[in-house]
């Protein structure tokens, strides 16, 4: 699925940053992926970089033989909208939009037409379980419900691959383990290709391969 | 979802909402408000030159006055002038009939040379004179002196040993006596396509008509001022004209026609002793285009004349109507100009904020797929609606603001081109509101002067439009200022880089 040859990416201000140093990686189809690692390892960056949400000052990073770092900004923005789901760590949904409408604002650049728009997210509330909350804003609706929404928000444009940074990050015990076991299911289930940066090592245990970042270097557990 | 999502939006802050509709909003009112009342006073400009000069004049030609040239003569009385009364005073009465201070007349002729200019559709001369009257009572110094010398004179002896002032019927120095002004036009009757008779219609009895003799036709305001009504008899200089109608001014309502006065041009030439001479000639002309041409024309054809354009004359305008216009184009303009800026840059700092604010919300956004534009249309539209929404407000807000100005009964006066018109004011009578005023004012003043003090004056009751342009301009203001701002929040929307939402995240 990924392929990252070389990638480098430093922060030039006041004082430079090396985030990245000279990354190589390789991801699968169909991996589950956890990537761990101090503050300010390279984490975030790493997973910007896969989601082509910046490009590498040097390097390529290729999405199934796709470079994001050479597309220009509105192949890069159509790959987000097409190829790839994101789950924040503060789920970051729209608060005025009830949650099928944040599940929908994921169709919005597809195209997609109302109706059809309104019909899947519904569907995709219901895959996470959360379809009697559809009317709901995100603040009637506790913090692992967000989630389930930002995921759902990710999958229902049934994309390839996707990209969790610290999805876990603000729940407690029992609701970490019903999100961890929902993108488990989908990993198994759907065979979808899912990277996830943690600094939970509970979280981390249960996926197929594990990574670890520090100073911009990857090496693997 | 645009809809959706912008509606849910503004409902959410519906305090920056309210603040930038609102700010525009009483910018876009002020607009409406300087634009309407800057429109009333051009109608009320246009209103006092129609009925000084009459629909379709383009041009006019005059004749300047020699400096104190056109002066009404004195009033003069010898010792025995007037009839002796027994109470030791003598009532006087005399009038006099002249071209108004400041003007004077030119050949007739004149108007032959004006027709035969290119693109002259029309053209009609008048003759315009200010008719002054003295009528009272003056001390009999024949008597006095003679008690005088009988060593029993009435009152004290001044410095010089003259005569003291006698006691007189109103105990103010020995007379009473009342100065009437009045103006009188004299036209062809026939000329009524272009001049002083385009803006007057018939209220009373008839008009004036080709053929009539020693008839008068009289505005309906002076009329009632003066008490006359048809029938009745005027004295115009030593003459006494039939009156034979009444007419009021076509140019508004409170507005007064250009003379108190109306009568025949031949008479008013007999009257004055002024044959074959007239004052004014007003001229039409084919098209706007040519009217600089023509004004040039007739300046040279006729060297020593004074040649005006509507436009020369909007600017002679004077009185609270030019102080009015020049208030509203500077005071009203600049100040507009402020507001306008201030709210503008009010929307824009809210849209600018507010972007800021949703910094995750809009890089989430990019994240997931939107792209630029519609992050950016989205953004901008939410801007243009608080615009129209302030559009919407302010509209309202200055329908009423000029509905108060109207309601309001603003008065103003002009005057144009030193041609005096008529309206009440005989017998030294104040101007009446939103009447014209004419005439004396002149009671009590020195009988040298009593023509000097009669205004020109028109007094227009303010009248600010709200016109359809007006409404769209406003309301199209108001999108502009949103647009403005969603353009700079759209723009500041557009720079936003997703990474930079997430990280603000970690």
């Amino acid at each position: 699925m990924y392929q990252l040859k070389n990638v480098t990416k430093t922060y030039t201000g006041k004082r430079t940053v090396h985030a990245l140093r000279s990354v190589d990686l390789e991801i699968g189809d169909g991996e589950l992926v956890a990537i761990q690692g101090p503050t300010g390892g390279g984490k975030s960056t790493l997973l910007q970089m896969l989601g082509g949400l910046d490009r590498p000052t040097s390097g390529s990073v290729l999405l199934a033989g796709d470079d994001l770092a050479k597309l220009s900004d509105g192949a890069l923005t159509s790959a987000r909208a097409e190829r790839i789901g994101f789950v924040f760590q503060h789920y970051n949904l729209i608060p005025t939009l009830t949650a099928a409408e944040n599940v929908a604002t994921a169709m919005v650049p597809l195209h997609v037409k109302a109706e059809k728009r309104t019909r899947r997210a519904l569907e995709a509330l219901a895959s996470v379980g959360l379809a009697e909350r559809a009317d709901h804003l995100p603040g009637e609706l506790s913090g692992g419900q967000q989630q389930r929404v930002a995921i759902a928000r990710a999958l229902v444009k049934e994309p390839r691959v996707l990209l969790a940074d610290e999805p876990t990050g603000n729940l407690d015990e029992a609701t970490r383990d019903e999100i961890v076991e929902l993108l488990e299911g989908l990993w198994k289930e759907e065979g979808l290709t899912i990277v996830m940066v943690t600094h939970d090592t509970a979280v981390a245990r249960r996926a197929q391969r594990r990574l670890r970042i520090a100073k911009g270097t990857v090496t693997e557990r | 979802m645009f809809l959706t999502y912008l509606r849910r939006e503004l409902r959410h802050r519906r305090k920056q909402t309210a603040v930038v509709a609102v700010g525009l909003a009483v910018a876009i009112a002020l607009v409406m408000v300087v634009s309407s009342v800057s429109t009333g006073v051009r109608d009320a400009q246009t209103a006092v030159l129609e009925s000084v000069y009459g629909v379709g004049t383009d041009v006019t030609v005059s004749q300047p006055g020699e400096a104190g040239g056109g002066r009404p003569g004195r009033f003069e009385f010898d010792a025995e002038a007037g009839e002796a009364d027994d109470d030791g005073t003598r009532s006087l009465d005399q009038a006099q009939l002249s071209v108004e201070r400041g003007t004077a007349t030119f050949d007739a002729a004149s108007l032959d040379t004006i027709e035969g200019v290119e693109h002259v559709t029309d053209a009609a001369a008048a003759l315009t004179l200010t008719s002054t009257s003295f009528s009272g009572e003056m001390p009999d110094m024949e008597a006095m002196q003679e008690q005088m010398e009988a060593g029993g004179g009435p009152g004290q002896a001044g410095e010089q040993g003259g005569p003291g002032r006698a006691g007189g019927p109103d105990g103010a120095g020995g007379s009473a006596f009342e100065v009437d002004s009045f103006t009188v036009t004299g036209i062809d009757p026939s000329a009524d396509a272009v001049g002083p008779l385009t803006t007057v219609e018939v209220a009373e009895g008839r008009g004036l008509e080709a053929g009539d003799d020693e008839v008068a036709v009289l505005d309906a305001t002076y009329a009632e001022t003066a008490e006359i009504t048809v029938g009745d008899t005027l004295s115009v200089g030593d003459s006494d004209l039939e009156v034979v109608g009444t007419v009021t001014s076509t140019t508004g309502d409170g507005v007064a026609t250009s003379s108190d006065v109306y009568v025949p041009l031949v008479l008013a030439q007999t009257l004055a002793d002024l044959d074959g001479q007239v004052t004014d000639v007003y001229v039409s002309v084919d098209s706007a285009d040519h009217v600089d041409a023509v004004a040039d024309a007739v300046g040279a054809a006729l060297p020593d004349a004074s040649v005006s354009t509507q436009s020369d004359l909007a600017d002679d305008v004077t009185g609270s109507l030019s102080t009015a216009s020049s208030l509203v184009s500077t005071l009203g303009t600049w100040l507009s100009i402020i507001v306008l800026a201030a709210a503008f840059g009010l929307a824009i700092l809210f849209t600018v904020s507010g972007v800021n604010r949703r910094t995750r919300e809009l890089g989430t956004l990019k994240a997931i797929g939107w792209g630029k534009p519609r992050v950016v249309g989205q953004v901008a539209g939410e801007s243009v609606v608080q615009g129209l929404l302030g559009g919407v407000v302010g509209v309202a807000l200055g329908a009423v603001a000029v509905l108060a100005v109207n309601l309001a009964g603003i008065t103003l006066s002009g005057s144009s081109g030193g041609l005096a018109v008529g309206g009440p004011g005989a017998g030294g009578q104040a101007p009446g509101g939103g009447q014209a005023t004419g005439g004396g004012r002149g009671g009590g003043a020195p009988f040298g002067q009593a023509a000097d003090t009669a205004t020109s004056a028109v007094d227009v009751a303010l009248s600010a439009p709200v016109t359809v342009w007006v409404v769209v301009a406003a309301v199209g203001l108001a999108v502009l200022g949103g647009l403005l701002a969603g353009v700079v929040g759209g723009w500041r929307a557009a720079r936003l880089r997703p990474a930079e939402a997430l990280r603000s995240l970690a």
